[in-house]
């Protein structure tokens, strides 16, 4: 799919998005020796942020619930999927899941 | 021309430079095939130079979802790099300003986590330009392979199904960051919800299911103890 945002609204993003990440990475280089440091309870929650977020991302891209399961397992970005997640768990290497992941979206296209 | 020890840092960086290559290549490509420019998608990565949070928010401006949504969950995926801002301030502490500056900016993942374990030994090294070898290194690999994305992705027909390479950089990082069980439960939770709320208005099943699996991360990790 393709954005229909203009290029102001896209530059703002990135303008936005760079501006505010600068801040969080310089933050407390910048506070040091005015704070201690992160809140325990605030880097408690930081920690899952990543598993939580990218999980949410995925999740969605991959599991298209159908009307039952069988249609829901039997999808090929589903399959795909899980041969990917498998392959990331224990090779530990992002080009081979992207490629092995790709392949087998091609390869399941072409069976189911 | 390169003092030792910012040599020594680039050479640090060398295996983490491989698994970037394809993760950036996908940052160009995903970027153009959005529909942003080759300038604006070298652009986001010069700026913003966060990769998951570059592609998510690529995937959903591709969405047309609302730039607020678009912002927060690009700026909330980056929120992780407090806690190393954090741990790795003491050793900026020397630095002046201008150089505090360029090192927070060249802070990721893997500049982090390859400098703090260099700090904490007293090898004499100078930390200065040990870091900025790591975090140089980085970011120039970042952007080359973001402008080789970007010329590839203007010549990749659609019907490749290459936009699935998007999630599949998601679920890479997302399989290297479940090393527990309670951040297994956070993602379980989180993206439950995310698939339940696929179709909610204003991406809330994303910022639902980021909420919630947070939540059921500190949940799990407090009944673990």
């Amino acid at each position: 799919m393709t954005t229909t945002y203009g290029p102001l609204a896209i530059w703002a993003v990135v303008l936005v998005v760079g501006v505010a990440t600068f801040a969080i990475r310089y933050s407390f280089v910048y506070l040091f020796g005015r704070i201690d440091g992160v809140p325990p309870r605030l880097e408690e929650a930081l920690r899952f942020v990543p598993a939580a977020v990218l999980a949410a991302l995925v999740a969605p891209a991959i599991v298209d619930p159908g009307p039952t399961l069988t249609a829901t397992v039997l999808d090929d970005r589903f399959l795909a999927g899980v041969v990917a997640a498998v392959v990331a768990w224990y090779t530990e290497n992002m080009f081979a899941t992207i490629a092995i992941g790709l392949l087998a979206l091609w390869a399941v296209g072409a069976v189911v | 021309m390169f003092p030792d020890d910012f040599l020594a840092g680039v050479r640090a960086a060398l295996p983490s430079l491989l698994g970037l290559v394809p993760f950036g290549l996908v940052a160009g490509i995903a970027a153009v095939d959005a529909g942003l420019s080759p300038l604006q998608a070298v652009g986001l990565s010069a700026v913003v130079f966060a990769g998951a949070s570059q592609l998510a928010a690529v995937d959903l401006l591709s969405q047309d979802a609302s730039l607020a949504v678009v912002v927060v969950t690009a700026i909330v995926i980056n929120l992780r790099m407090a806690m190393y801002s954090a741990s790795i301030a003491p050793y900026f502490q020397s630095l002046r300003r201008r150089w505090s500056m360029v090192c927070s900016y060249l802070l990721t993942d893997v500049s982090y986590a390859l400098s703090i374990t260099e700090f904490g030994e007293e090898s004499g090294t100078d930390r200065r330009w040990y870091y900025l070898g790591v975090g140089g290194a980085i970011w120039t690999v970042w952007q080359l392979t973001t402008v080789a994305g970007v010329l590839l992705g203007t010549g990749l027909p659609e019907s490749w199904g290459v936009g699935f390479a998007v999630p599949l950089v998601f679920l890479s990082l997302l399989v290297s960051d479940v090393s527990d069980r309670p951040r297994l439960v956070a993602a379980l939770v989180g993206g439950s919800v995310a698939v339940v709320g696929a179709a909610w208005p204003l991406n809330l099943g994303l910022v639902g299911g980021a909420l919630a699996g947070v939540v059921a991360g500190v949940v799990a990790d407090g009944r673990d103890r």
